[in-house]
């Protein structure tokens, strides 16, 4: 195998996968969690979320019971948790859709090793999400009013609301993403199973739909995908840009400017790749795939979050200055009030977990040590939740009268939510960890060192082809 | 592609040679076209490139269909808000104009992006014949780690024997004769 030592140069530093690695293997080790019994670990982690998600829905029952007066909303503070976490929530999903459509437009091949759990992130955070308007209403029940549909009131929803943008923003954002990841899927289906009997093939037969592989499919696969990858992209800058319109189209100081869509826009991709972090230190050792999920792939990563962690730093400098020379006294007072008003402390969380604790990944050593970039994609995503917190909670709590001003306690509920949503999004990502490829087989192995041969140009296989016809 | 399907009579034998690398079985397609063999496809455990050009394989019009459904599906959605929102019930709101047409971009761009991405899914399971969980496995490492070149009987000079001996020069690991 003397082509595996003789790589192509432009790789031969860096291999994308660990090079032992042959087309059998991938198969192998990717299906290996979904035939094996899971281990202890798996038991535990699944367990708490699902503790989680239960009292997550014994709160929601109760909250639709006795109403959203159990949170610790009052006059200004109308919004608080519940919409900071969709806003959070549906910013993690972003990273998902940048890694599986933009990267992949982009050509970043070494996209393919984490695409589809990054692709799974995205669903489950945009599920989480879709949950906290509907639960913020109120009235959970009439959710459906959401919808335009024929109605006895022959009333339609207001197109002009910023807020009916979103319920079609989400959908659709949900309903993509879904597309795009089982479209990637239906070869890996067909790949377990090939390998497998019974039941299981039974199962994984019909979710690859009959799969084989064949040329002529795999020339539209391979068009359906680029195309689904062009829709998403422009898509996805549109759900955060739509998402912070709910703000940014209200009059009230600190919502109401134009920096909001590509503020909302950079923060979701940093908090999103800080949550794909994360999920992949934790992934890659339990079901031993550090030879995919290599350090690599980990140190590009951190340093999109370097690079959108200063994009969101420098937004907080904008407002600052926007507000000041606006010459607009509420403007001016609402940024004063957010560093030094009662919500400082959350201000200043955001602040440090943002726009410093990423620095450290200037260093090239600290970029590619677990223990700190787990630490740090934690840190990021703390301060991204509590970013949303502070644009929504400290704009809201004194607005245009002081009369109207007050503070904001989350009560035993609210906290119940955060928690409860956290462990309603793991419970999903086990599932998934425990059930579906996690890593895209096919895909995979088009980066192996033994797949890169076929990558030579036109010339070499015309030499290839002569060499066959020769004798 | 559909056509093509009814075209030719339904073939009764396949000839399937296995390769266990895909440089082998993009050759070994180049030879076998060579020799005028044909209706050839391949399979393969995941898009090996150039692979389509050397079998003549057209490209898929699959973009057509997201291109069409896309813009449909804005058209349908900005026909939907005017027609709600200014003549089935038009409410004054805020002064705004009945057609307002910037604040009903957001929804007429997702209602785009919504029938665009579904319908290429459909169009993709349609142009693959999908779901079709009955077509017969021809070999279970054709999703793992074998390369696939298939050759099924079109015509009256199909000769078994011909292809049998040029696809053996190949380095193929296994050649075979499939009833289909």
């Amino acid at each position: 195998m003397s082509d595996l030592v003789t790589a192509p140069p432009a790789l031969a530093s860096e291999p994308l996968i660990t090079p032992r690695k042959t087309f059998a293997d991938v198969n192998a080790d990717v299906s290996r969690p979904i035939e094996r019994k899971p281990g202890m670990l798996w038991k535990v982690f699944f367990g708490i979320s699902l503790l989680l998600t239960l009292q997550f829905f014994m709160e929601i029952g109760y909250q639709m019971y006795k109403g959203i007066g159990i949170w610790g909303l009052n006059h200004p503070v109308g919004w608080a948790v519940d919409i900071t976490s969709f806003v959070f929530w549906i910013g993690i999903g972003h990273a998902g859709t940048l890694i599986s459509a933009i990267l992949h437009l982009f050509r970043q091949r070494w996209r393919t090793a984490i695409n589809r759990s990054a692709e799974a992130m995205t669903i489950f955070a945009v599920m989480t999400a879709g949950l906290f308007p509907l639960i913020h209403m109120g009235r959970t029940w009439f959710g459906y009013w959401l919808v335009p549909y024929p109605n006895w009131r022959h009333l339609w929803v207001n197109f002009r609301s910023p807020l009916v943008w979103d319920v079609f923003a989400v959908t659709t954002y949900l309903t993509i993403s879904i597309v795009f990841w089982y479209t990637g899927l239906i070869p890996d289906f067909a790949s377990i199973r090939d390998r497998s009997t019974g039941w299981r093939r039974a199962i994984y037969g019909a979710l690859s739909l009959g799969w084989r592989g064949s040329e002529r499919h795999w020339q539209h696969y391979e068009r359906a995908y680029m195309m689904l990858a062009g829709l998403s992209t422009p898509l996805v800058l549109s759900v955060h840009s739509i998402v912070s319109f709910d703000f940014a189209t209200s009059l009230l100081p600190g919502w109401h400017t134009t920096i909001f869509p590509p503020y909302f826009v950079a923060g979701a991709i940093f908090s999103g790749f800080a949550m794909v972090v994360t999920l992949l230190v934790i992934l890659r050792k339990v079901f031993h795939m550090e030879e995919y999920v290599t350090l690599q792939h980990l140190d590009n990563m951190n340093k999109i979050i370097l690079a959108t962690g200063m994009m969101v730093g420098y937004a907080y400098a904008t407002e600052f200055f926007v507000a000041m020379y606006s010459g607009n006294p509420y403007e001016r007072f609402t940024f004063i009030n957010r560093a030094t008003g009662p919500f400082a402390w959350s201000y200043w969380i955001m602040v440090s977990c943002n726009v410093l604790s990423p620095q450290v990944f200037w260093f090239k050593s600290l970029r590619r040590s677990l223990p700190v970039m787990f630490v740090v994609s934690i840190l990021v995503n703390i301060g991204m939740w509590f970013e949303r917190f502070t644009i929504i909670v400290s704009s809201l709590h004194r607005d245009f009268l002081p009369p109207n001003w007050s503070y904001y306690k989350p009560t035993i509920f609210d906290y119940s939510v955060i928690v409860g949503s956290f462990g309603f999004f793991f419970m999903w990502f086990l599932l998934f960890c425990r059930f579906f490829p996690t890593i895209s087989i096919a895909e995979v192995k088009s980066v192996l060192w033994t797949a890169k041969k076929t990558e030579a140009g036109p010339k070499e296989r015309a030499h290839a082809h002569e060499a066959v016809h020769a004798p | 592609m559909l056509l093509d399907r009814f075209r030719r009579p339904k073939p009764t034998r396949a000839i399937l040679a296995l390769y266990d690398d895909p440089d082998r079985l993009l050759n070994a397609a180049a030879l076998a076209k060579e020799h005028g063999f044909q209706g050839m496809d391949a399979y393969t455990p995941y898009p090996v490139h150039g692979l389509s050009e050397v079998l003549g394989i057209r490209k898929s019009w699959i973009p057509y269909v997201t291109l069409v459904m896309g813009l449909s599906g804005a058209a349908l959605g900005l026909t939907f808000e005017i027609w709600t929102q200014a003549f089935d019930w038009p409410i004054n709101i805020g002064g705004k104009p009945m057609i307002s047409l910037p604040a009903f971009i957001p929804v007429t761009f997702e209602c785009g992006v919504l029938l665009g991405g579904t319908m290429t899914l459909a169009a993709l399971l349609l142009a693959c014949g999908l779901p079709n969980l009955n077509a017969p496995i021809l070999d279970r490492n054709l999703t793992n780690d074998r390369f696939g070149l298939y050759i099924p009987e079109y015509g009256p000079d199909w000769n078994e024997q011909r292809i049998m001996k040029v696809l053996k020069t190949t380095g193929a690991v296994d050649v075979r004769v499939l009833r289909v």
